[in-house]
């Protein structure tokens, strides 16, 4: 990440750096009255990936989405999209990027057929062409059937297909993805993903901001975790793993005396220190031969277990392990509205 | 669900910003899309078709008589207060439309379109003229139908048509104002009609102000809705123009005047 002082030569780097990415962001800091929704925020999404923008809520994932769509003015750092600066060159910024809210932000009391074709003719596109595009992403949407139906119809997961496509009308080389799942039930989340795997293969950009862990895993290139505005980490989902454990081992045993024992094996297979909550010890692990060999141990120690899971990390075990405090959520969510 | 494939994005041609006549097509547009919103909300077609039909009907048959002696003879001075009244309830919807776009975030949207940045209110301010216009129409032809008719010469009615128009216009930045100040479109309806009903029925709309008591005519006389019934009369009827026409556009300025500023103070607050 960016920062110190720029020689001849750094300067020449940085601008080849600021063009070999989609989006290029140092230090941008926002403040709504006393709050600090971004505190000096560095982001770098490269041409082609994605980049998973990870925190709770009231983190600053919305509120960086709003300054890199030119929606709301820094009020310190420097941000480039596709080279273009959000501040001074806001208009071609514009023609560059797809922006799908947090809040599906498509007219109700419009069609779903009428919504795109909105989007296109306001992006220029001649009528009869716009019209097409628009039957086009409907057919893609699986929203064919409802084309000629209010949204206000809609129900949550055809609102969001039907706000990403929006977003798509003009084929933009770069996305925001602003929790594009959130509220969602598990079977539109995957449809959802596999819309957004389909546009990435297509050389498209993407940024992605999610509270799920899992999300940011399926979809993201590399990962950057926010909290209070602050950036806390930043890697490949693989490289966050290793330094988190991506998965959550949970052991109790069935005498209590147990625990101790059991605490130590886990500990030390799984090298890192376990949680211990009454006589259920649980531990972050990324090597999932873990498992069988904490179970070996466990039996050849004799030890009868009631409980012995595996699961995938929360955002809170991700947040723990790398704050030492668990994620606040929803403390300041005003912050992040539509409407601050 | 088929898997999205969408072809490799071209490089554009970046333009570094809107053009005037982009900027002019961009607001037909949008004034287009909030025309054709109406077809999927029948309630507000009915509160700028019905509702000032209905109204034109109620006044004239119920209280005809007892203001006028007869409702034929109430008729003339009833309807230019009609078409007042309408035109600001009308004009509300400017405000609940920029809201509903706001709090749902298809105002964002729009924003982070290149478009021009008046193009959202310009086009919601033209729908709004069409569907005065409409309006007006409306309770016209209602009146002539129940024997309304035109006393004045047709460019005398155009000049009427054109400066409840321009009222419209000027009034619509209370209403763009309302709307940025506003929690929900709900709000925008409840502040609105709370205001306009002492507006638009302490005025001489509907009954001459000099039947209401003294404390009462002066805040009457002084009424922009008064002035422009009276100027909408004129216009129509034959009568005093100079005067209710100069009140009108006076009034009209100075909303502007003071609603502008505030809107876009309103709107910097909002975003």
């Amino acid at each position: 990440m960016p920062g110190g002082m720029l020689t001849f030569e750094g300067m020449h780097r940085r601008e080849n750096v600021v063009t070999d990415h989609a989006i290029w962001a140092e230090g941008l800091v926002k403040r709504f009255g006393a709050t600090t929704a971004l505190d000096g925020v560095d982001l770098a999404v490269r041409k082609g990936t994605v980049l998973g923008l990870l925190g709770p809520n009231g983190a600053g994932k919305t509120t960086a989405v709003r300054v890199l769509s030119t929606l709301i003015r820094p009020d310190a750092g420097r941000a480039t999209v596709g080279g273009y600066d959000v501040l001074t060159d806001a208009h071609r910024v514009r023609q560059l990027i797809g922006l799908t809210g947090q809040y599906a932000a498509v007219d109700e009391m419009l069609t779903g057929a009428e919504n795109l074709l909105l989007i296109g003719r306001l992006l220029g596109i001649p009528k009869a062409d716009a019209k097409q595009r628009a039957a086009e992403l409907l057919t893609q949407f699986d929203l064919t059937d409802a084309a000629d139906r209010a949204a206000k119809t809609y129900s949550g997961g055809m609102r969001r297909r039907l706000d990403l496509a929006a977003s798509l009308v003009g084929r933009p080389p770069l996305l925001y993805l602003d929790e594009p799942t959130t509220g969602l039930d598990p079977r539109a989340r995957i449809e959802l993903w596999n819309l957004i795997r389909g546009m990435v293969s297509g050389g498209v950009s993407v940024l992605l901001t999610t509270q799920y862990l899992d999300e940011a895993d399926e979809l993201a290139d590399e990962i950057t975790v926010i909290d209070h505005g602050r950036v806390i980490a930043t890697g490949t989902p693989d490289e966050l793993k290793a330094k988190t454990g991506s998965q959550s081992l949970a052991v109790r045993p069935e005498d209590e005396s147990h625990v101790q024992l059991v605490t130590a094996v886990v500990g030390e297979l799984a090298k890192a220190t376990p949680d211990v909550n009454g006589s259920r010890i649980t531990a972050p692990v990324s090597d999932p031969a873990v498992v069988p060999a904490v179970v070996r141990r466990l039996d050849e120690a004799g030890v009868v277990v009631t409980e012995l899971s595996l699961r995938s990390a929360t955002l809170n075990e991700v947040f723990l392990s790398l704050t030492g405090h668990p994620a606040e959520d929803g403390d300041d969510t005003d912050i992040e509205g539509t409407n601050s | 669900m088929t898997t999205a494939t969408i072809a490799a994005p071209t490089a554009p041609e970046l333009s570094h910003r809107v053009s005037p006549a982009e900027g002019l097509r961009q607001t037909m547009t949008l004034a287009w899309r909030t025309i054709v919103q109406v077809r999927h909300n029948p309630w507000e077609l009915g509160d700028f078709s019905f509702q000032p039909i209905l109204f034109v009907l109620m006044f004239n048959f119920v209280f005809g008589g007892a203001i006028a002696g007869s409702p034929d003879s109430y008729l003339p001075y009833l309807l230019p207060g009609i078409i007042v009244m309408n035109m600001l309830f009308v004009t509300m919807y400017v405000g609940t439309g920029l809201n509903t776009d706001v709090t749902k975030g298809v105002f964002d949207r729009l924003r982070s379109l290149p478009i021009a940045r008046w193009a959202p209110l310009a086009g919601r301010i033209i729908a709004d003229q069409v569907k005065q216009a409409w309006s007006i129409f409306l309770i016209v032809g209602i009146g002539v139908l129940l024997g309304f008719r035109f006393q004045t010469n047709a460019l005398s009615v155009l000049a009427g048509v054109a400066l409840l128009l321009l009222f419209a216009l000027a009034f619509s930045w209370v209403s763009v104002f309302v709307g940025m100040m506003a929690r929900d479109p709900e709000q925008v309806q409840m502040v609105g009609f709370t205001a306009l009903f002492p507006i638009t029925f302490v005025s001489n709309a509907f009954v001459p102000a000099s039947t209401m008591p003294g404390w009462l005519e002066g805040f009457v006389n002084v009424n922009p809705v008064s002035h422009l019934a009276d100027a909408a009369r004129g216009l129509m009827l034959g009568g005093p123009v100079a005067e209710p026409v100069t009140w009108s556009l006076l009034w009209a300025a100075a909303i502007v005047l003071v609603f502008a500023p505030l809107s876009v103070w309103a709107f910097k607050r909002k975003v």
